[in-house]
């Protein structure tokens, strides 16, 4: 009996530093290798590399082109949540506190537009973007992006509008406060935590499109960290240490996101499934 | 329901602005236009938003898909369900929903298990599960572009990661071309994708074993069931509105995946890892037909809605009648 639970506690560790080791080799490997020259990652591709060399990595940090596109990246990331977060709470606050014709027909519009891919839209839509003017402008792939993230960002704020009590509402009407007034004064106050939850789930999913991107911005002013990525991989296919240098700089930044916002995160996809 | 700014009498004092007009049926026509206008006004900026960029470019798709187009100007050549018919006859496009299954299928056989095993095993108390847990979902954000790029280097042929590990421990035969050789690419990308996603669907299972009261398993612990047994009646059921959450976006996934194939192999080698959002992409942005690429997307809507309908018709229904009710026939 000891002998099988003392196997039984010991299986478990040993599955996890398998699957553990597996998921953080690629990355080790990505930032290892960003030490190393590409010849000496030929010969010796697995080991610390002989020297540090720092080249490739201060090399990409001290061109202008990183952080341009990092620069670009931040900006569209955020001009996606602010703009999506803001539309979603005022429909949400409608959808949770008043009653009104057609309020379900029009939820369920909005929670379909989740099982749609958003390929599906991507030709009317970049042809409605050249017609506008928006290929190679931020607001070309910031208003879609805004627009695609609508369903899940309602219906995570409209779950969380509805539970705030009734009481409330009646107490801020006795104060004087209309509807618009409580919905500024308390609901949005009380709301912070869930509007943290749908503003990072809104940051990640920019900063990590590349569809759109790729779409709208045909020369390299505007292209966001992925679509750079990608690019310099083809740019410099040869130098092979460079390009791991530069995908670790790439993954550094949602990596730092990830750690700092970890909970909402995982909180707000959590939510987002179960209550989608 | 009645916390909401309802405009009738019974909670007339919370509708409309703070000095109340007089209860005259005028008043309360125009309390009614008042609350109906707030209502809908804030509903105006999402909804244009929504019509305008997501609606409005999926119904135009469809319209496009039946003529042949160019992309410029408004599509005039209408050719009825000639794009249809061709892209039924097309081995790309055939290989291409072929491929699909492939995914879906590998995906609910072997990734999703393995996702709810490891949610099983950090959902005990060991030592280090926070780092692991954090350490399985950390490649969910990472971009797939990011992703793809460092696995194309990682399988690179003979000089990658992958390869150079093989030989080291004497297995060179196990290593090859990857992402190169047409009867290994879909096997290559099914890794990254389970790299990249298990620890999305793990967190999912783990918030869902989270919510299973203790009493219950305790209570079959007590009835004789073993851990097993335990798992399968009762940890299961209960955990299965999540796992059809999981099952419906993983479907999703593979029908729209896009971004990890275009930057690891474009759809090649031969068009033998394409899929059809990057067929659309071929025939949309690099040929410009748009009408035939138009088809293709709406295919893809086509299966999404029928898989959403159905999923919702036959599986997601059942979670609304709550967990006792998938206790009792959620085993099968």
């Amino acid at each position: 009996m000891t002998a099988r639970s003392g196997r039984r506690t010991l299986s478990p560790h040993l599955i996890l530093a398998v699957v553990g080791a597996v998921m953080v080799v690629p990355l080790l490997y990505a930032v290892l290798s960003g030490f190393k020259a590409t010849d000496e990652l030929s010969r010796n591709p697995v080991g610390l590399p002989r020297s540090w060399m720092s080249g490739n990595y201060t090399g990409i940090l001290g061109s202008g082109d990183f952080w341009r596109l990092i620069g670009n990246s931040t900006l569209i990331a955020i001009g996606t949540t602010v703009l999506v977060v803001a539309v979603s709470a005022l429909s949400a606050f409608s959808f949770a506190r008043f009653a009104f014709r057609g309020r379900e027909a029009l939820f369920t519009l909005f929670t379909m537009g989740l099982m749609f891919p958003f390929a599906v839209a991507a030709l009317p839509l970049f042809l409605l973007l050249r017609s506008l003017g928006l290929l190679d402008n931020p607001l070309g792939v910031i208003l879609p992006q805004a627009a695609f993230g609508l369903p899940m960002t309602i219906i995570i704020l409209r779950g969380f509008f509805r539970e705030i009590p009734g009481e409330l509402e009646e107490a801020a009407t006795l104060d004087g406060c209309g509807p618009l007034g409580f919905f500024w004064r308390v609901l949005l106050p009380m709301a912070r935590p869930a509007l943290g939850t749908v503003s990072v789930l809104a940051v990640v999913t920019s900063w990590n499109n590349f569809f759109l991107p790729l779409l709208v911005f045909t020369d390299s002013t505007w292209w966001t960290i992925p679509v750079g990525v990608q690019q310099f991989q083809g740019q410099y296919s040869a130098d092979y240490a460079r390009v791991f240098a530069y995908l670790v700089l790439a993954m550094v930044p949602a990596l730092a996101f990830y750690a700092v916002a970890e909970r909402q995160l995982v909180g707000g996809l959590t939510a987002g499934a179960t209550k989608g | 329901m009645n916390s909401t700014f309802l405009p009738d009498e019974r909670t007339g004092p919370a509708t409309g602005p703070p000095p109340a007009p007089p209860a005259g049926a005028r008043g309360r026509t125009r309390r009614r236009a008042l609350h109906w206008l707030t209502a809908v006004g804030l509903q105006l900026p999402a909804l244009v938003l929504f019509l305008v960029l997501v609606l409005l470019p999926m119904l135009f798709a469809l319209y496009a898909a039946f003529f042949r187009w160019g992309g410029f100007g408004m599509p005039s050549d209408y050719t009825g369900g000639d794009n249809f018919t061709r892209l039924f006859q097309d081995p790309v496009f055939l290989g291409d929903l072929w491929r699909c299954l492939v995914l879906v299928v590998l995906s609910l056989a072997v990734q999703l298990p393995f996702a709810l095993a490891m949610a099983v095993l950090l959902n005990q108390r060991l030592r280090g599960r926070a780092v692991y847990r954090m350490l399985f979902f950390a490649p969910y954000v990472l971009s797939e572009a990011v992703t793809g790029v460092l696995f194309a280097m990682i399988f690179a042929p003979g000089d990658g990661l992958a390869d150079q590990l093989l030989g080291a421990v004497g297995l060179e035969g196990l290593g090859g071309e990857w992402f190169a050789d047409p009867s290994t690419v879909m096997a290559t990308l099914f890794l990254v994708m389970t790299w990249k996603y298990f620890g999305f669907h793990m967190m999912l299972y783990l918030a869902g074993l989270q919510s299973v009261p203790r009493e219950l398993t305790e209570a079959a612990l007590i009835d004789g069931a073993d851990a097993r047994q335990r798992f399968r009646h009762v940890t299961l059921p209960l955990l299965a509105p999540t796992l059809r959450i999981s099952v419906f976006l993983s479907v999703i996934g593979s029908i729209q995946l896009f971004d990890l194939v275009w930057v690891t192999t474009a759809g090649g080698p031969d068009h033998r890892s394409e899929t059809m959002a990057v067929t659309l992409f071929q025939y949309g942005f690099k040929r410009y037909q748009v009408g035939y690429a138009s088809a293709v997307s709406v295919v893809m809507f086509g299966l999404s809605l029928v898989f959403a309908l159905a999923y919702q018709r036959f599986v997601l229904r059942r979670d609304l009648e709550g967990a006792t009710t998938t206790m009792r026939g959620g085993t099968r």
